[in-house]
């Protein structure tokens, strides 16, 4: 146990908290009040939460408690955690950042839902996000930005802004997001949290409202990565709710955590370390993998020469799929509804008023690229880049056993920087697109921070279902470099510049 | 000489049937697939389109779609896969639906047609899986959609465009039909929606090579809709390019009512469907195996058994057709002359009395209380001379109605034939006696007179004479020499 009073739940993780409560040393109420307590005070300079309903917390941390009482011992028990807005809870809301799904309440829960109930978390609220997880800076949502909880002057990061300052604000002890383009490694890297992004198919995308379909996968974001291998460990398996779920055994993710990654080829693209990075950036990312070197690791470069295209073929098939997964919001079924003179204006009305700007540019985009005339020049040209993207991966996996590279060019940029020009936050993007394309899994891990105090993350990528390997890589990392970060001072005085 | 308009082009018609196919539950979710529950009742998240569903494929309706692909002669894909076709529609749960674009699973085949006698082989292009829709309800300022119909496995089968005239559409469409019911992949109810169909046409001039401009006609709602509306618009693609005047690409609505079609959207306004690759399922790979299970399962198909029914019962090529155009009537009808080995005569029955029986009390011949054995005993009997066609007609009846065996009624009822020859004589004798001018008008040789005597004799009887018995004992009695 590191520091701070014995109250204070809200600072520690998920494993520190799972061990208290199966030691009887606080319950499941004590945990949640804590928590609640830590929200209702400084949830409204970051503005992760966009739903918490305080009493059913507090209803399912007493039921927990009961439980454990009566003899049940699942090991997450009472765990409170914080939800990403774009996973089905029953009963709950579900907006995704948008005002088309306002008042639209789940019908069910999400698999991965399921999974965290089977191990015994409670749900703790609904977390912020760029509309339909569409932004790298969860400026994007109809619910007002989230601020990064280091300087709350600056973005969260997208699009799981939400969950990353959450996590790192201490208002969450872990949070459940997802990752489409980086929306989970990136927002991890701004707050300074560890976030996965799993193996296409790793984990269940069933109650997960989609975005790209053949992109997004459902991810941890934690305070360590003991965490992130404990709660990776509830959500992978096959789901037959999902037909692009594999059938692959679910390894113990935390017997990888040995520190020991001797002889561990680490390979550094060239093409990832380029010019427009921040020096900063740069040099912390540097740093963290000279520690590796120390540990035993292997230091290689290698090359992925695709990568200059990951972007345009990024946003060509992310839109275009976006494009069919958001035209079931129309109004008819379920969500908001704006009246018309027939069904079909009615349907139009009520997407012209419920998408937010960038929802519509991405579908207008995505509609263009599939257009009969256009769907050979962007969409299968981009299908066919894909491939070559990942043959890039194949190659660079021949050399070395793992990826490590930044995050992003840079660290949390201020509020409004980028949001008046779209393409220079998509090229933000450029570094943890690939993984999605290739399918393959990421994880972000604190390493470090800028001079102004602003954390930086490392990137580590490998082989599909080689996130054991990733999670050893960043532990031996994490431990290696002091363990986890204190987390950034919450007095008000604090804060940053932010309106 | 002049020809006629219609004689100097040549029309060539296409058609796009839906089916819907005979699943337990519905193509991507465990829904049931079925037919008149309460509006929106049999529907979940994924059937809704609910934010985060996604589909898992019905393995079954895959195999009746190949099972049908077999049937019809198709080329089987091994390996297909699924696309989202995009579009815009308030009975669209997700506004698009997932389809087949590229990679069908069935290619080729065809139909074969009876066309004035004359063998006709209609070419398939392709057979493709998607989803059904839900249904929209119009009202006056508000409208209502049932989703119970969304996610029904919908096999869409293209012809090439080989017909070449209403006749010959219609009677491909009743040809399919009779194989679909064969192999059981629908309940090809058409009252229910189970096959629907939309037409292309065109008409050229006779000898041209070139295929007219098409136009496509949608919203017919039975086959003999289907026949009328190509019929109308056949003849005015014929009439406006008589009158010098061109055909527009464009989409008909076919008015049942007032039997006429009508301009819906043009090439124009087509939509562009922007089909892509559905990434939430799996491709389809069949592997020879599963192919060659499911063709293991193919029934023998009506135009194979019409000839095999014409070998092996010897019947006529008039009753093999109307036997075997119903499945269960053609298996009732197999099982029935087996156990009796007069199978001229069971077939008589089948087509007679029983069609009849069945179509006057609205049963299905699976619901028909005369079991198969016991009209063979039926026929027995009459073979037999214990009875006679009345006593027989009254004995089906009572099965019909009641069920049981032939020689049970035959004695419960007293209809045993009467071949008593001196019981007959002294009916013969009473006839006689009360008609003496029709004795003498048989005496004079009038035929006539002798059918009305032997029916009094057999009223006397009360139906139970043996009618051939009779005619001898009457000719014999009243013979010119006698």
């Amino acid at each position: 146990m590191t520091g701070g009073d014995m109250s204070e739940f809200h600072s520690r993780t998920v494993h520190e908290v799972a061990g208290l409560l199966s030691r009887g040393e606080c319950s499941a109420a004590d945990v949640t009040e804590d928590l609640i307590r830590a929200i209702e005070t400084h949830d409204g300079a970051v503005r992760a939460y966009v739903h918490l309903d305080p009493e059913q917390a507090l209803a399912d941390a007493h039921a927990a408690d009961v439980a454990r009482a009566a003899g049940d011992d699942r090991p997450l028990l009472g765990v409170p955690l914080g939800i990403k807005d774009v996973l089905n809870v029953r009963q709950q809301p579900c907006t995704c950042g948008s005002r088309i799904l306002k008042g639209y309440t789940a019908l069910y829960d999400a698999t991965c839902i399921t999974k965290l109930r089977d191990a015994g978390v409670t749900l703790l609220g609904r977390l912020n996000m760029d509309e339909f997880a569409m932004g790298s800076s969860t400026e994007n949502s109809a619910y007002g930005e989230t601020r990064n909880p280091w300087d709350t002057g600056r973005v969260a990061g997208g699009s799981s802004g939400g969950s990353a300052a959450a996590v790192a604000g201490q208002l969450a002890l872990a949070a459940i997001g997802s990752d489409t383009g980086g929306s989970i490694r990136q927002p991890a890297s701004f707050c300074g949290c560890v976030g996965v992004k799993p193996t296409y198919g790793r984990v269940s995308r069933y109650g997960l409202v989609a975005f790209a379909s053949s992109l997004d996968q459902v991810g941890p974001l934690t305070k360590d990565v003991e965490d992130a291998a404990l709660l990776l460990e509830v959500l992978s398996g096959r789901d037959e709710m999902d037909s692009t779920s594999v059938d692959q055994p679910v390894p113990k993710y935390r017997d990888a955590l040995t520190g020991d990654i001797r002889g561990l080829r680490l390979g550094m693209p060239r093409e990832y370390f380029t010019e427009g990075m921040d020096p900063e950036v740069e040099a912390s990312v540097r740093a963290a993998i000279e520690v590796c070197r120390e540990q035993g690791a292997e230091i290689v470069e290698v090359n992925l020469p695709h990568t200059e295209y990951a972007i345009a073929v990024y946003y060509i098939i992310a839109t275009a799929e976006a494009s069919a997964n958001l035209s079931r919001f129309d109004g008819v079924r379920y969500g908001a509804r704006v009246p018309g003179e027939d069904p079909i204006d009615m349907v139009g009305k009520t997407r012209e008023q419920g998408f937010g700007e960038e929802v519509k540019r991405r579908v207008i985009l995505g509609t263009y690229v599939l257009s009969s005339g256009y769907h050979d020049a962007y969409y299968l040209r981009a299908q066919k880049a894909r491939t070559l993207l990942r043959r890039d991966f194949d190659q660079a996996f021949t050399r070395c056993d793992a990826i490590v590279a930044p995050v992003a060019p840079t660290a949390a940029y201020r509020l409004g920087e980028k949001k008046a020009d779209p393409l220079q936050m998509y090229l933000g993007d450029i570094l943890t697109v690939p993984a999605n394309l290739a399918g393959i899994p990421g994880l972000s891990v604190p390493c470090g921070a800028t001079t102004d105090g602003l954390p930086v993350g490392l990137q580590i990528l490998g082989p599909a279902f080689c996130e054991e390997r990733l999670l050893r890589i960043a532990h031996a990392y994490e431990q290696a470099s002091g363990g986890r970060r204190p987390p950034p001072s919450m007095h008000p005085e604090s804060k940053g510049a932010g309106s | 000489m002049t020809r006629s308009p219609a004689a100097a082009f040549q029309s060539d018609v296409g058609l796009e049937v839906h089916v819907q196919l005979k699943t337990a539950s519905k193509i991507w979710c465990g829904c049931p697939n079925r037919y008149g529950s309460p509006a929106n009742s049999d529907v979940c998240p994924v059937c809704l389109g609910y934010p985060g569903s996604l589909p898992v494929m019905n393995r079954h309706a895959v195999e009746l779609t190949v099972k049908t692909g077999l049937m019809l002669g198709c080329e089987i894909n091994r390996y297909s896969k699924w696309d989202r076709k995009n579009y815009f529609y308030p009975d669209m749960p997700k506004n698009y639906q997932i389809s087949q674009y590229d990679l069908p699973l069935c290619i080729g085949g065809a139909v074969e047609i009876d066309i004035g006698g004359q063998r006709k082989r209609v070419g398939l292009t392709r057979i493709h899986l998607e989803e059904d829709v839900g249904k929209n309800t119009h009202y006056e300022g508000r409208s209502s959609v049932d989703f119970n119909r969304a996610g029904t496995p919908l096999m869409e089968i293209v012809t090439e465009p080989d017909m070449g005239s209403a006749d010959e559409a219609l009677a491909f469409l009743l040809a399919l039909k009779e194989i679909l019911a064969y192999g059981a992949v629908s309940d090809c109810n058409l009252e229910e929606g189970n096959l629907r169909c939309d037409v292309n046409c065109s008409v050229r001039p006779a000898g041209d090579t070139a295929l007219g401009v098409k136009t496509e006609i949608k919203n017919m709602n039975t086959f003999k809709g289907v026949h009328r509306a190509l019929d109308h618009e056949l003849k005015r693609q014929i009439a406006e390019r008589t009158q010098g005047g061109a055909i527009v690409q464009e989409t008909r609505r076919w008015d049942d009512e007032m039997g006429v079609t009508s301009a819906m959207r043009t090439k124009e306004q087509a939509h562009d469907y922007r089909y892509f690759s559905e990434p939430d399922l799996l491709p389809v790979v069949l592997s020879k195996e599963s192919i060659d299970e499911i063709s293991s399962t193919l029934p023998e198909l009506p135009k194979a058994r019409r000839m095999r029914f014409e070998a092996e019962y010897g019947i006529p090529a008039y009753d093999a057709g109307v036997l075997v155009a119903d499945r269960a009537l053609a298996d009732y009808y197999e099982a029935a002359a087996a156990a009796s080995g007069n199978y001229k005569a069971v077939s008589n029955w089948v087509m007679g009395e029983m069609l009849r029986a069945l179509a006057e009390t609205g049963t299905e011949i699976t619901g028909c209380r005369v079991e198969p054995e016991a009209l063979a005993a039926l026929v027995r009997l009459v073979d037999e001379k214990a009875i006679n066609s009345t006593g027989a007609k009254e004995v089906f009846q009572e099965m019909f109605e009641r069920g049981g065996e032939p020689q049970g009624i035959v004695e419960a009822r007293g209809l045993a034939q009467v071949s008593d020859t001196g019981a007959i004589e002294a009916l013969v004798e009473q006839a006689i006696g009360e008609h003496p001018d029709s004795a003498q008008d048989v005496r004079n040789g009038k035929e006539k007179a002798l059918q009305h005597l032997m029916g009094q004799v057999m009223r006397l009887s009360r139906g139970k004479a043996n009618p051939q018995l009779v005619l001898e004992l009457l000719r014999e009695r009243l013979s010119p020499g006698a």
